[in-house]
């Protein structure tokens, strides 16, 4: 035992460092803040879903904001209107967003990845004034409010005798999320390192000889649409939780370019990306108001133009300057380094590391 | 009946500045087999910098031509600085590309100009003709007009002109007119400041109707997409007619069809781009693409 | 230490916290959270990026008269006001997290102006139970006024969007009782209130509506909905519009060959969007509106005291622009909330400000509202302005129309 203890891969170890910070975090920050990092897990578990679908299938999805709004609809209308334990809704918007994902899936096998961006595109376009018809159900323009959830008692007395105040709403709704976002970010690492996910990866780097070796290339397509559709589903059920309301503008065009932001800039096509990606995508627009102003190295000219663009300039400099220069994100890069450091030159010369794993689709 | 020709006649006049957009996403798609998702935000722009001219004094008929460069240039930069560096990577990288620079520029617009909506002028006065009962504007018929003049343009620079041909031997046969001693990745930035340029003529021309602001080609980019699809992405011909159809079909939907009703003409758009991708994925006049491994 | 340091410092810290069990005890609640001897805080979140970035300019207006009110009186008793704006880009999710981390972080004394209908929903409910102040909120939603026995710590400020509707109601009837009514709203709680508030007010008379259309706020053009409405053959439209709608409405009936009695509301009216319509080419003839607030563009006023104190306040703003009706809405409505900190006094409690606002008003000489536009609440009515003047474009500017109407009381 303590034998293969010593020999545990170094990223063993690393796993086990984020996994215990991540349960540590809320007992050293202000109580809002872990609301902040469960919107941001949140967003780290719908890019996880996007990664799935993008990195490993190769189907380029810019409409995912779209199925985290299914997702939350369907957790607030199942809690508010049948009066649902909100926590039970969790999975089955999870499933009900999967099952409509992987429906969606089947016309989008006939797209190219060009035209599926396209058309996923013009559904988060769309999505917010979809939601809004429906108002009977979906409370229309008024949303739905929902109630601040309460931590079990057990464990709200066990965390107030570890740290000597009782748990709040928000670090309640931090570690539901964190639960779900261990669970899922598993599932993920054994589905990809499986023969799915070998399957997915063999059909990304060429269709043909993909189904050449005998792999369903429909099937899998539209397995990875669904599970994709699962997570971005969880993930937008444990955002009404997070944000306590749902409403159509909680689900504007730009949170669907900021799970691809994300995405991207964590690492396409690996497992902690969208973790750094979430964490990246959901402070950086808190940090560039609030940060950046108070920074007096940043010339006032550019620290204002920040402030007064909002995100938008940053996350745009930043996919472009990503995509060109390290196009596997911050996980390539630092995979990369340690490669380097270790001396191991692995595969052929990466003289354009960076460029992604290629896709035929290209025309 | 009257109020059905009203509706044509308005549909095809937003019909007119759809087909514009789109007939610079056709240019770049055939230069490159991309879709542009900055396109709406860089035509944004180049109306900016019409409306910065024209407020500073200079004359329209000036500051028009003088854009319209500036857009070509613009254009150019984008793809030499951009674009080039990862010409060859897949399309997934390009999309993602272009999207951050629709990101991009529709953030610094807003940083540099704000976001009250501002008046713009247009050369054709909001003077109407009468067309058997419905009225029509001459910006209307001006932005109509306007599309076919700029799909003439198109069509005899590419058919009819030495760079032309050489444009569309780089973008098809990039290998071979590398051989042939083409410079490739020019004609392709070439192809961009072309895009780039019929984007700023669109965006002048929407400008006076739905008025200057940062966001004002947010939503007009995706009926641009639903016309360029459904008329077969690579035909420029194609786009202009489906620019037509989408604007006469959202009109026309948004009245007639109780469920879409006036909200979600949008979701029209949508409609149009998934129905033609299923059933009919080359659009109406485009040829069936062979797809290469 | 920079925030990113603290979060730094926190990553660090976590493992050693929870390695110790260690407990951190908060500080014990005060009931003045926000005030020192010195100072006040107030916070604020509003779209400065986004889609609906054109009012972020409303929270510097605020800021520049509460800079003003600083150096020229030294604050209001002693205490200076210290104002925190945050971004949420008009997005109910951000709303949220940032209200809180004014509220716990920053420890805000109330919070002021916020804009948004769906955005300060999704925080309503949150302030309340903690007890904090969301005062004046930038949004006409009825909800916001109506249910204040439900949720005592917050109120609006501006004209209820019915109450609004309700008074071109009674003009419609005085002045054109056989009309035949088109609506055009945009179809969100904006123009729906307004709906509601026009059907409401003309009672038993609501059969003269004969056509409404609503738009989806990312609609390309609404030339179908006002071709319907011409074809269904109203001769009176009510535009339910945001500003670029409503210009654009106004050009399409004019080369519609249309010449309708045209009502629009009160958001879309300052000179400067008329001026824009008229350059577009819209004929605006027979336009009708209403407005509470002193236009900075209207000639009339130009000597009047209350709008040299406009001019002054907002210097101390450089990125605001004069002429934009939303920075003398910031300026008014800001001139508001130092009224009610004013008649806190020395008991400046959560619970006593909210009263006072929700409650207690009775302010009758805001310089920067139209003549006789009062400002009040009481135990039973919370809609603090219900006053409004009809007026109508000249081709120049815009007269007004007899005296003011009042609807308060009138929403239920």
């Amino acid at each position: 035992m303590a034998h293969r203890l010593r020999t545990l891969p170094p990223r063993y170890w690393l796993v086990l460092v984020v996994v215990l910070f991540l349960i540590g975090l809320p007992t050293v920050i202000d109580s809002f803040q872990s609301g902040e990092w469960a919107q941001a897990l949140v967003l780290a578990i719908a890019i996880m879903g996007l990664n799935i679908l993008v990195g490993y299938s190769g189907q380029l999805s810019l409409g995912h904001g779209a199925f985290m709004a299914l997702g939350a609809y369907i957790s607030a209308i199942l809690a508010t209107r049948y009066k649902m334990d909100y926590l039970v809704t969790v999975p089955i918007a999870g499933l009900l967003t999967g099952l409509i994902g992987f429906l969606f899936g089947v016309p989008a096998l006939r797209l190219s990845a060009l035209y599926l961006a396209l058309a996923t595109f013009a559904l988060a376009v769309v999505a917010p004034s979809l939601i809004k018809r429906p108002a009977g159900l979906t409370g229309g323009v008024q949303g739905i409010v929902l109630l601040p959830p309460v931590p079990p008692q057990p464990l709200s007395d066990a965390y107030a005798f570890l740290t000597g105040t009782a748990m709040t709403s928000d670090q309640w709704t931090y570690y539901v999320t964190l639960a779900w976002g261990l669970v899922l970010f598993w599932l993920a690492w054994n589905l990809l390192r499986h023969r799915a996910g070998r399957a997915m990866r063999a059909i990304r780097d060429g269709e043909v000889a993909a189904a050449a070796s005998g792999i369903n290339l429909a099937g899998y397509k539209t397995l990875a649409f669904g599970i994709s559709a699962f997570y971005a589903g969880i993930a937008g059920s444990l955002f009404g939780l997070a944000a306590g309301f749902v409403s159509p503008d909680s689900f504007p065009v730009a949170l669907s370019i900021q799970l691809l932001v994300g995405a991207v800039v964590g690492g396409l096509a690996s497992i902690p990306g969208p973790l750094i990606g979430g964490i990246f995508a959901y402070f950086l627009p808190i940090e560039s108001n609030q940060w950046v102003p108070t920074q007096t190295w940043i010339p006032v000219q550019i620290a204002t133009t920040i402030e007064k663009a909002g995100p938008a300039v940053t996350y745009g400099a930043v996919l472009i300057l990503i995509m060109i220069f390290a196009p596997n994100g911050i996980v390539g890069l630092v995979g990369g380094a340690y490669a380097r450091l270790r001396g191991r030159v692995r595969g052929a010369p990466d003289r354009d590391t960076g460029q992604m794993p290629q896709d035929t689709q290209t025309v | 009946m009257q109020e059905f020709l009203q509706l044509v006649v308005s549909g095809l006049a937003t019909g007119g500045i759809f087909a514009s957009l789109a007939l610079a996403l056709v240019l770049i798609y055939n230069a490159m087999g991309l879709v542009n998702f900055a396109q709406g935000e860089m035509a944004m722009l180049a109306t900016f910098i019409a409306f910065t001219l024209i407020n500073r004094g200079v004359n329209y008929w000036i500051a028009l031509p003088l854009t319209l460069v500036i857009a070509f240039g613009g254009g150019i930069a984008i793809q030499r600085i951009v674009i080039r560096p990862v010409e060859r990577a897949p399309l997934l990288t390009l999309v993602i590309i272009t999207l951050g620079l629709a990101t991009l520029l529709n953030g610094l617009a807003g940083a540099i100009f704000g976001y009250v909506p501002r008046s713009f002028p247009s050369p054709f006065s909001v003077q109407t003709v009468d067309i058997f009962g419905a009225y029509a504007s001459y910006r209307d018929l001006g932005v109509i007009a306007v599309s076919g003049v700029v799909l003439l343009a198109i069509y005899l620079l590419l058919q009819r002109t030495t760079v032309g041909l050489t444009m569309r031997a780089a973008a098809h046969h990039a290998e071979a007119s590398r051989l042939l001693g083409v410079r490739v990745s020019w004609m392709l930035a070439l192809g961009w400041g072309l895009a780039s340029a019929v984007g700023a003529v669109s965006g002048i021309m929407v400008a006076p109707i739905i008025l200057l602001e940062p966001n004002m080609m947010q939503t007009i980019i995706i009926y641009a997409f639903a016309a360029a699809v459904l008329g077969g992405i690579e035909s420029p011909l194609g786009a202009v007619i489906g620019g037509f159809i989408v604007g006469v079909t959202v009109n026309l939907a948004g009245t007639y069809l109780p469920f879409v009703g006036g909200d979600l003409q949008l979701a029209v758009a949508l409609a149009i781009i998934i129905g033609v991708l299923i059933l009919k994925p080359n659009g109406l006049l485009g040829r069936p693409s062979v797809r290469r491994v | 230490m920079t925030k990113i340091g603290a979060r730094i410092a926190a990553v660090a810290a976590s493992l050693v916290a929870l390695a110790a069990c260690g407990g951190s005890a908060t500080p014990a609640a005060q009931t003045d959270v926000g005030i020192t001897s010195t100072s006040i805080s107030l916070g604020n979140t509003i779209a400065q990026s986004g889609p609906a970035a054109a009012y972020g300019t409303i929270a510097n207006a605020e800021l520049a008269y509460f800079t003003y009110i600083n150096n020229t009186q030294g604050g209001v008793n002693g205490r200076k006001i210290d104002f925190k704006i945050l971004d949420d880009a008009y997005n109910p999710a951000q709303t949220v997290p940032l209200t809180k981390q004014l509220v716990e972080q920053d420890k805000v004394f109330a919070m002021f102006s916020g804009l948004g209908t769906q955005d300060q929903t999704s925080v309503r409910q949150y302030l309340n139970a903690q007890k904090v102040p969301q005062l004046f909120v930038a949004t006409g939603a009825t909800t916001f006024m109506l249910d204040e026995p439900t949720y005592p710590y917050t109120i609006g400020w501006q004209p209820p969007y019915q109450g609004e509707a309700r008074i071109y109601a009674k003009d419609v009837l005085a002045n054109h009782p056989s009309a035949k009514i088109g609506v055009l709203y945009q179809n969100d709680d904006y123009g729906q209130d307004y709906l509601k508030g026009l059907k409401d007010g003309l009672g038993s008379n609501s059969s003269m509506i004969v056509d409404s259309e609503s738009y989806d706020v990312t609609a390309a053009s609404v030339a179908s909905q006002l071709a319907t409405l011409k074809a269904k053959g109203s001769d009176t439209v009510f535009l339910f519009t945001t500003p670029a709608f409503t210009i654009m409405s106004l050009v399409i009936i004019t080369a519609l060959h249309w010449e309708p009695t045209i009502y629009l509301n009160s958001v879309s009216n300052p000179e400067v969007y008329m001026g824009i319509a008229a350059k577009a080419g819209a004929a605006l003839k027979n336009v009708t509106s209403v407005g509470y607030i002193k236009d900075p563009t209207d000639p009339q006023w130009a000597s009047d005291s209350g709008m040299q104190l406009y001019k002054t306040v907002i210097a101390n703003c450089s990125t605001c622009n004069v002429n934009d009706g939303f920075n003398i809405y910031g300026v008014a409505v800001a001139w508001s909330m130092v009224d009610v900190l004013k008649q806190a006094g020395s008991d400046l409690t959560r619970a006593n400000v909210a009263k006072i606002a929700t409650s207690e008003l009775n302010e009758t000489n805001n310089p920067f509202l139209l003549p006789g536009v009062v400002v009040k609440t009481t135990s039973t009515d919370h809609f603090p302005i219900t006053q409004e003047q009809v007026i109508t474009w000249n081709g120049t500017g815009w007269t007004q129309q007899g005296s003011l109407i009042d609807e308060r009381g009138t929403i239920k």
